[in-house]
């Protein structure tokens, strides 16, 4: 039985969701979304809220520059406890190799009109001082920013529903349907569109996509305000840290607008249980200490564990489902979900209504993983065996 | 046995094995994030009100903390 038609049902109601659902009522689409418990406290909920421009490859850097422009632009709209704060990341270098690893950075970032500069290890000790002595500098990207990511993702979902868009909670879709979906409850709903926005939970209903839970762990301080003004993240974080299929930890902190240190960061494939891995938070940690040893004697007061949806080439999956007219997909943001946001949004929302894009989508287009693909009737039948 | 230890700048003599807390009383020992007096309140380190700065280290929990000859603490209260 089919009730009110919608243009667009969105899947999902963390932070890609509820950006996708922004975007699309500020076109003027009447926009459903469906999430499956409350929103915003899966992955949006677990991670740090580092709004950073990395640059592994150009369209994770055009991406994430996109995404880091439309925060900024929109940072004095946001709500204070959003704690938007623009501290930049200074990344920090442990020997001369990585110094050259931070010119190369920055040499890439300025061809791209990213402004950063290279701090030498004395300059780098007065903005931070309670840094280890040994590191030899950092690259200092003034316009990278903070912010706490569930407040961040609940504005951008109340902005949606406040241009026209509904939000139902504790609905999980059981299935896709042609123009539409089935709750698990056996109703079923129509839309136009349909945007699978679910994170890791996407891949229950397109069995078979490329998304594999990356899982991070991630520790919070009491208060010690001053202690550290920057986000800092080791330069070796992707390149020797988490680059392989190996658990892993980098040096990863932030400082929150309370004081709080929030220290990360760690990834592992192959851990599928949500409560703390105590051995790899602890090398996490010691890895945090190297760069500031003064952690050490700090109190924490909370750690927790959550997953990122992560691709085989680190690249989100934005745009039409293969062979399902009508079916996107905006997920598979891996670590950022948060930075990228605003821009795999407005993409999508490019794409969905037919307007030119501002970025090529073809490096996110989710048929560049060619084998995955399974007719929606076939997944409805698997879903409600 | 009594001890001294600092508190605020003030020298209190207490009986060795007593907790910090105790030695402190009743007495409001910091200030919540809105302004509020906090005082120990759980006496068994569960509830964080009685959070003070022993011998330079913040957010030390003055229920969980015996008291030593010399020591010096720093509270709002």
């Amino acid at each position: 039985m089919r009730q009110v038609s919608y243009d667009l049902i969105v899947i999902g109601a963390g932070i890609i969701g509820s950006a996708v659902a922004e975007s699309c009522a500020r076109r003027g689409l009447h926009v459903l979304v469906l999430e499956a418990g409350i929103p915003a406290a899966g992955t949006t909920a677990a991670g740090m809220g580092h709004l950073v421009v990395l640059d592994d490859n150009p369209a994770e850097l055009a991406l994430s520059q996109d995404g880091l422009r439309r925060w900024q632009a929109r940072s004095v709209e946001l709500p204070s406890h959003a704690e938007y704060r623009a501290c930049g990341t200074l990344w920090l270098a442990s020997d001369t190799a990585e110094m050259d690893e931070a010119e190369r950075k920055r040499a890439l970032y300025q061809q791209y009109g990213l402004q950063s500069q290279l701090l030498t290890g004395s300059v780098l000790r007065q903005l931070e001082p309670n840094l280890s002595p040994h590191l030899a500098g950092a690259l200092q990207v003034p316009g990278d920013a903070v912010l706490y990511p569930p407040v961040a993702s609940a504005w951008l979902l109340a902005q949606a529903c406040h241009l026209g868009a509904e939000l139902r909670r504790h609905s999980p879709v059981q299935a896709l349907l042609p123009q539409g979906v089935q709750l698990r409850d056996g109703s079923e709903l129509s839309a136009g569109q349909v945007v699978i926005a679910a994170g890791n939970a996407s891949a229950t209903l397109l069995p078979g996509l490329p998304l594999k839970p990356r899982k991070g762990q991630l520790l919070i301080t009491d208060r010690y305000p001053g202690m550290v003004r920057h986000q800092l993240v080791e330069l070796g974080y992707i390149r020797s840290a988490h680059g392989g299929e190996a658990d892993s930890v980098a040096c990863n902190i932030q400082p929150r607008a309370t004081g709080q240190l929030l220290i990360g960061s760690s990834r592992q494939y192959h851990d599928a249980d949500p409560a703390i891995s105590w051995p790899l938070l602890q090398t996490m940690l010691t890895r945090a200490c190297d760069y500031l040893p003064g952690l050490a004697t700090l109190q924490a007061l909370r750690s927790w564990a959550g997953f990122r949806p992560a691709t085989p080439d680190k690249l989100p999956l934005l745009g039409p489902v293969p062979g399902q007219t009508g079916c996107w997909l905006a997920t598979g943001h891996e670590g950022l979900g948060i930075t990228t946001a605003l821009a795999s949004a407005e993409l999508l929302a490019q794409m969905l209504t037919n307007e030119p894009t501002t970025l090529d989508p073809r490096p996110y287009d989710p048929a560049r993983f060619g084998s995955w693909q399974t007719p929606p009737q076939a997944v409805a039948m698997e879903l409600t065996t | 046995m009594k001890v001294n230890i600092l508190v605020n700048g003030v020298v209190l003599s207490v009986a060795s094995g007593t907790t910090l807390a105790s030695a402190l009383g009743a007495c409001a020992v910091r200030h919540s994030v809105q302004g509020q007096s906090r005082a120990p309140y759980c006496g068994m380190g569960v509830c964080f009100e009685c959070r003070v700065t022993i011998d330079g280290r913040p957010y030390q929990r003055a229920c969980q903390v015996l008291v030593h000859d010399g020591m010096e603490v720093r509270h709002e209260g």
